[in-house]
């Protein structure tokens, strides 16, 4: 204890609680470490009893999440040989691969879709954000608030109106229609995040910039923008992972151009019966690049969580 | 030109000299930068609000266009809050609400105190805690169904390896008494790290020196803690508790996969109960008049919340 500060936990303090928090780490990572083992396994070993943690990898998962099958006669079996190694595969089971499923287009709407609301929301919330930051506005602090009031809605409240107005618009089930509504929905964050990022941005580097004959926009992109690029990026992040993760406006408003995967990914279970794998295999697709961005955003994770009330 | 640079040159401006603008006047551009996002919100959030408004005193269908629509003044209203069924779906959301923020409030701060002793490796292990949160919440109501199945589940299973009980004897998801906790279980798995991170954020904010000044005036380590530490992380924990709140007010994706409401209407939070009226059974005018009723609950309950929230923090 000499040695320490009055502050400082003793190192068994620090042992028993580094061992504890591992533990939880540990405990809460098996549900995700469970669907990504599932994603390898064959049907029959995804249900069997006692559950397996050491089986045969196999890739009929992903082979049945991104293709479509029909069985066949045995004739038509023995006449043609199969093509690839995802035909072998699905042979055992005396069918073939007749075409793609629809997950890679639901894969791929998800992308356009959060990538167009994201760069919209970003660009549209630095833009207010700026103006917030550093222009005496006429009630700033009703505006910032009643933009953050939008954000308590239920969404399955606002989305009965919404149906009704695309439904006027022939915005249903278009990606322009989802891009707009992620914008509006992701808006609120993008504005509160950013003001506070350009806050902490000196404003004697804009004065400067104006001195030396910039004109605002040209300060604001020249000097500010630069400034903020982290907080830019972070935001970016958190409205992406926001529009890729939605699921009641997708699955209320998207059939059959605009469905995004969450509304989709629970359906590939009544393709195949009980096809757990492709289930499983769809989900690790589709929740990969959220933890990556996790990993990239650790800092300003708290931040974005809490619409930048809480700053480390 | 470099920082130094312009730090010198800012600092030898003066102020008057700095506000000549060339081009648009700073109220012009504040008002351009200023209005597409007011309008956005205007046409997608409020627009739609001040219609729901109107239809919620109708008898509005949008599944019969042809109908003719009568104005039926608070009739809506006074069916939903006589309406016993809603107040079972009430019921179930304030059990949701109330034991998931019990549980993660509780496992939160444990966990954020136990990682502020910063042994090593503690940012590492802090980040893969954190993971569930950012997930597609449909997605993870989606395969926590899977890890619920009886007999073939992970999670009965386990659940039989440390009590002995037989896996197929209980449904998480299927039974009356369990579901509404396979529900509070996932949301605290997926929400504690949110917790956490927040008191954590707490827990670094309050400065070594008052420790100090308390450990010399040889205040016990449980008294630091119930009379410095819970006191100066409260406003962050009610913060934490507030989003929380709001949120799960809302719950609707995660739900709607794991158990849709079910068995019978036992999970059947007001959100899914919504979705039913306007968009399975869509009476719209009804369903409207529904939306008003919870959004005005947890705007007036967020409200409530955030005046004594300010007075924690003043004190």
């Amino acid at each position: 204890m000499s040695a320490h500060s009055i502050t400082e936990p003793t190192d068994r303090a620090k042992w028993i609680a580094g061992g504890l928090v591992v533990l939880y780490a540990l405990v809460t990572m098996i549900p995700l470490a469970w669907i990504m083992l599932t994603g390898f396994k064959s049907p029959a070993d995804a249900i069997s009893y006692p559950p397996k943690v050491v089986f045969e990898p196999t890739l009929e998962g992903y082979v049945n999440l991104f293709t479509t099958r029909t069985r066949q006669t045995d004739d038509f079996l023995a006449a043609n040989p199969p093509q690839n190694w995802a035909d072998e595969i699905v042979r055992q089971y005396d069918m073939v691969i007749v075409g793609p499923s629809k997950f890679g287009e639901r894969f791929l709407n998800s992308v356009i879709i959060g990538f167009g609301s994201t760069f919209l929301s970003v660009f549209l919330g630095t833009l207010a954000a700026y103006a917030f930051s550093r222009f005496k506005i006429p009630l700033a602090d009703d505006l910032l608030f009643f933009i953050l009031s939008t954000r308590m809605m239920p969404p399955i409240a606002v989305a009965i109106p919404i149906f009704l107005m695309y439904r006027n618009l022939g915005l249903s089930d278009t990606h322009l229609g989802m891009i707009l509504l992620y914008t509006a929905v992701n808006i609120s964050l993008a504005v509160w995040l950013l003001k506070g990022f350009i806050d902490e941005i000196p404003r004697e580097y804009e004065e400067a910039a104006l001195i030396d004959g910039y004109t605002r926009f040209q300060a604001f992109y020249k000097v500010v923008l630069p400034q903020a690029a982290t907080g830019i990026a972070s935001t970016a992040i958190f409205c992406l992972i926001f529009a890729w993760n939605e699921y009641a406006f997708a699955v209320l408003l998207t059939s059959a151009t605009a469905q995004t995967a969450p509304p989709f990914i629970p359906t590939i279970i009544g393709i195949g019966g009980l096809d757990w794998p492709a289930v499983a295999a769809g989900a690790t697709i589709f929740l990969l690049p959220v933890m990556i961005f996790t990993i990239l955003l650790r800092k300003h994770l708290l931040r974005g969580i809490t619409f930048g009330a809480v700053r480390k | 030109m470099s920082l130094s640079q312009m730090d010198r040159v800012a600092q030898a401006t003066p102020k008057k000299v700095a506000r000549r603008i060339k081009g648009l006047s700073d109220r012009a551009i504040a008002w351009i930068f200023v209005a597409p996002t007011i309008f956005l919100l205007l046409a997608i959030n409020i627009f739609p609000l001040i219609w729901t408004i109107q239809l919620s005193f109708t008898n509005y269908r949008a599944n019969r266009l042809n109908r003719e629509v009568e104005n039926i003044g608070l009739r809506n209203y006074e069916r939903i809050l006589t309406d016993s069924d809603i107040w079972l779906n009430m019921q179930a959301t304030a059990h949701f609400l109330f034991w998931t923020i019990f549980f993660q409030v509780l496992i939160g701060f444990t966990l954020a105190w136990l990682i502020h002793r910063n042994f090593k490796g503690n940012a590492f292990w802090t980040t893969v805690i954190v993971l569930p949160m950012m997930l597609s919440p449909a997605v993870v109501g989606n395969f926590w169904k899977f890890l619920y199945q009886p007999q073939i589940g992970l999670f009965n299973y386990i659940v039989s390896f440390f009590t002995g009980k037989d896996p197929s004897s209980f449904e998480m998801l299927g039974s009356v008494d369990l579901a509404p906790w396979s529900i509070v279980i996932v949301d605290t798995w997926m929400w504690t790290p949110f917790v956490m991170l927040i008191c954590l954020a707490g827990l670094r904010s309050i400065p070594d020196y008052i420790y100090e000044a308390a450990a010399i005036d040889r205040a016990s380590k449980t008294r630091q803690f119930f009379t410095i530490t819970i006191p100066m992380v409260l406003p962050f924990l009610m913060l934490a508790v507030l989003f929380r709140g709001i949120e799960n007010f809302k719950m609707f994706d995660l739900v709607v996969q794991l158990t849709g409401g079910g068995p019978g209407s036992t999970t059947e939070l007001t959100s899914i109960n919504l979705k039913r009226e306007a968009f399975e059974k869509w009476r719209t005018g009804y369903a409207s008049a529904y939306a008003i009723i919870l959004f005005v609950t947890v705007f007036g309950l967020a409200s409530i919340y955030v005046k004594a929230l300010n007075k924690v923090k003043e004190r």
